[in-house]
């Protein structure tokens, strides 16, 4: 039992003592909200030591949310989380640490500058009054590298590490520190086969030595593969936890959707038959993408669902000229487009609302003002010089089109709220009427009934006869809102469905 | 104790775009509120300066001389077109340490052009030096993306270097006919105000408009303030670098120009480190170091503050020695405001 690596380091290092077992995690009744948004609610289970368990469901269904609180990174708002019988309101990661709890998030946390020795024993290096003495640090280390079988060497730096000895680093950094249960989040995500098999195996070595082990993954063969009991989440809801034994990955799927789809939204207006093609994308290729190929009539929105990585945004990207492409043809209403220019494809009536808006999409120190009427500025000048009336004009007049309230045209954009945000983002592109219009994540992060408007303005754009496609890792929406749909998978089109199709169609395409 | 009272309430205010001061706090309420033209906490640096020039004209008896007041502007010409300079690149989001070099180095090509085409083609060719090696500082930002801030240093170190190449290290004069004209900036025009005043008034104007009322100006403060929203948006923001860069550039060769007027000669080492008191000025101003907000006008405020200040000091006999302090104490005031702006915004 007592494999604890820190029996080899100096004792004095290490808070927590208690280290024979991990501890029975036990969850009651236990919900987060965000800002008002509950996000998780009602979860009550229990992981035994030594277990691995998988926490599954769509995106957005509460799992990541779950796993940040058994992980110590956030606590819950409801309901108690007891380990060993304790209950225990956990606060920072220092104190998880203690606990025995290492969370492995799907963003690193190593100082890549600095070689894999220190990074094992973050801010905890052994040392007299602070001069370090790394030959206990290395000897521990060293052990838990040879007892996993890592390849990794102590003296390399992390930056030239590969992304799977990153990740076996992290999992050596958690078990230094004593940790007796690990939260990995998509740990296999960004890996290759052979890095992923090698990962598996020592997750299950490390569970059948007592560690508790708890997962998020979207792979549901290798989920189902690797857990012993797995919790699936539906919008925030406990669904089931239960053996994995017995289950399908259809199964899953059956248990992560369990709803049908659409009934709530708009929907938008057939296509007439002969509208004409109006994007034409032809074996588009990138280091992203893989000869994406597409047709959008004018009046058709066409949904790109998939996971996440899967190159929803790349594809958009790389159509809009944002992002390089290496191969491949597009074409708007028969006039082939300059490959990855930018400014070609605008000009040709390509608009890109990109994913992020703080990051890409807005200006947030500069007006509304500034912002809707970035894009179009050269339509309103004389010798480069801006005419302010038409400008206002116009601004306001595409601030009313999306439906924006108040006078907002000099308030910065950091100011307003998230759902504003994104109208002011539509505002900027529906300036001058695009022919061809992409949107990523057109909902991200916006209250209900600024969704609702933004959906009925996305229908309207396309009865206008807009070409459109929407991107969104919400399949809700994508589902309600596409005349067709396309299923992305790893940088290529995996499946495409009509209107209508059972949204467990379409997850098992994404997921299998 | 010599401690002015002055800095505190200098303090700058939200830095905000020239032609439409908005508050940055409770935008709500002022949606609600009947508007004003501008909003009164945008002009703290305003305050800030009129409360200093109040103290000194009833402290002093020297102050508010016509000629103390025509110093105090000439004295501001020089860092004050280094600073107009600057503030279009920190708006742009990069930072120009090359401009003193470049000052150097277009002087001094404009005393060698006055020597041949006489002052006012040589003034004009200097203007052309100053823009064309600005842009090549920026092209090589640009296209190494190297930070600009490391590749401004690099090229400010080769361009003093080129500097003392083709000086020989030696101090350069016009033709000795020529050194009465060669002052012309030094001259006075309209009520003792020199023409070097006029030409920094004349810099203040056409470029304040240009970034506040043309569609380059807009796209300056889109570059900065989100680089990859501009891009998205279709701006050239390599190009728009490299405008900034020739713009600080032309501005750093004009203020050469009137510091050799002055001296009536141009040498290596002239105004070494005076781009880095142009970029306190701007920054003084309250235009934000993190880019995307700021104006012209501000900086014209900070350089005058600047300027004040030391004025303030020599007319009072204080010992001039706390004049480094209270500067300093004023860039960590108009710094710190700034960044805490700009660390609500990205709460939002």
């Amino acid at each position: 039992m007592s494999r604890a690596p820190a029996a080899a380091h100096s004792p004095s290092q290490h808070t927590s003592t208690d280290r024979q077992m991990a501890p029975t995690i036990t969850l009651e009744g236990v919900g987060k909200s965000y800002s008002g948004t509950s996000v998780l609610r009602g979860v009550s289970l229990s992981i035994v030591p030594g277990e691995i368990h998988a926490l599954l469901g769509e995106n957005g269904a509460g799992k990541s949310t779950l796993l940040k609180i058994l992980g110590g990174v956030i606590s819950a708002d409801e309901g108690t989380v007891r380990f060993g019988g304790r209950e225990v309101r956990v606060g920072s990661p220092r104190e998880a640490i203690d606990l025995g709890v290492s969370l492995i998030a799907q963003e690193l946390a190593l100082v890549p500058q600095r070689t894999v020795l220190e990074n094992i024993f973050l801010g905890r290096w052994d040392n007299v009054a602070g001069f370090s003495r790394d030959g206990a640090d290395r000897s521990a280390a060293a052990w838990i590298i040879d007892e996993l079988g890592f390849d990794l060497c102590l003296d390399d730096l992390v930056s030239t590490l590969s992304l799977g000895q990153a990740q076996q680093l992290e999992i050596v950094k958690a078990l230094a520190r004593g940790s007796k249960v690990l939260c990995l989040d998509e740990p296999t995500a960004a890996l290759g086969e052979q890095d992923t098999q090698n990962l598996l195996k020592v997750l299950r070595r490390l569970a059948s030595q007592g560690t508790t082990v708890i997962i998020v993954s979207h792979f549901l063969d290798e989920a189902l593969g690797l857990a012993d009991r797995m919790t699936v989440l539906r919008d925030g809801e406990h669904i089931t936890t239960d053996t994995t034994q017995g289950y399908t990955p259809r199964d899953v799927v059956a248990l992560m959707v369990g709803r049908e789809v659409g009934s709530l939204s708009a929907s938008p207006d057939p296509v007439p038959t002969d509208a004409a093609v109006v994007l034409d994308v032809e074996h588009l290729s990138n280091t992203r993408i893989t000869s994406i190929t597409l047709q959008v009539r004018a009046g058709e929105i066409v949904g790109l669902a998939g996971l996440m990585g899967s190159g929803r945004s790349e594809t958009l990207m790389a159509i809009a000229g944002a992002d390089r492409s290496s191969a491949g043809r597009i074409s708007v209403s028969g006039t082939p487009l300059k490959r990855s220019s930018l400014r070609a494809a605008m000009r040709a009536g390509v608009a890109l609302i990109p994913e992020s808006r703080k990051e890409q999409g807005l200006v947030l120190g500069r007006g509304v003002g500034d912002n809707v009427a970035l894009p179009s500025l050269r339509r309103r000048q004389v010798f480069g010089w801006i005419q302010r009336g038409r400008e206002r004009e116009t601004v306001s007049t595409a601030i009313t089109s999306v439906d924006i309230r108040g006078r907002v045209e000099h308030v910065s954009v950091g100011e307003l709220s998230g759902g504003n945000q994104q109208k002011v983002l539509f505002a900027k592109w529906l300036v001058e009427a695009p022919r061809v219009l992409l949107i990523d994540e057109p909902t991200r992060g916006v209250d209900i009934a600024a969704k609702a408007n933004i959906h009925h303005l996305i229908i309207e754009l396309a009865r206008r006869g807009t070409a459109v496609i929407v991107a969104s890792s919400d399949l809700e929406e994508v589902l309600s809102l596409s005349h067709r749909l396309l299923v992305l998978r790893q940088g290529a089109v995996a499946a495409e469905f009509g209107r209508g199709a059972p949204a467990n169609d379409v997850m098992t395409a994404a997921f299998l | 104790m010599h401690t002015p009272t002055a800095p505190q309430s200098a303090a700058p205010a939200p830095a905000d775009g020239p032609d439409r001061p908005r508050p940055a706090v409770e935008s709500h309420r002022a949606a609600r509120r009947p508007r004003l033209p501008f909003d009164l906490k945008d002009f703290g640096v305003l305050g800030g300066l009129l409360a200093i020039i109040v103290f000194l004209s009833v402290s002093t008896s020297t102050f508010l001389t016509q000629q103390n007041l025509v110093n105090v502007l000439d004295q501001t010409v020089v860092i004050g077109l280094l600073a107009v300079g600057a503030t279009i690149c920190i708006i742009s989001g990069v930072f120009d340490l090359s401009a003193s070099a470049n000052l150097a180095i277009s002087a001094i090509a404009g005393v060698y052009f006055t020597q041949h085409f006489g002052v006012a083609l040589g003034f004009v060719l200097a203007l052309i030096t100053g823009a064309a090696l600005g842009a090549i500082t920026g092209s090589i930002i640009v296209f190494t993306r190297v930070h600009s801030f490391i590749g401004s240093l690099a090229t400010s170190i080769i361009f003093r270097g080129i500097a003392v190449v083709l000086t020989g290290g030696a101090i350069v004069a016009p033709l000795a006919s020529q050194s009465e004209a060669f002052r012309v900036w030094t001259s006075p025009v309209v009520g003792g105000i020199t023409a070097g005043t006029v030409l920094f008034v004349v810099a203040i104007v056409v470029f304040g408009l240009l970034l506040a009322r043309t569609t380059y100006g807009r796209r300056v403060y889109a570059v900065g303030g989100n680089i990859e929203a501009a891009r998205l948006g279709g701006v050239r923001t390599g190009l728009m670098h490299i405008s900034a860069f020739a713009i600080s550039g032309l501005c750093a060769a004009a203020a050469g120009m009137v510091l050799a007027s002055r001296a009536g000669s141009a040498q290596p080492a002239m105004a070494t480190g005076y781009e880095l008191t142009a970029i306190a000025a701007v920054v003084i101003g309250g235009t934000s170091i993190m880019g995307g907000t700021g104006a012209v006008w501000r900086t014209a405020v900070g350089v005058v503050l600047l300027t004040i200040i030391a004025n303030g000091f020599n007319l009072l006999g204080w010992n001039t020695t706390y004049q480094q302090v209270v500067t300093g104490g004023l860039i960590l005031v108009a710094v710190a405001a700034d960044s805490l702006i700009f660390q609500r915004l990205k709460r939002k």
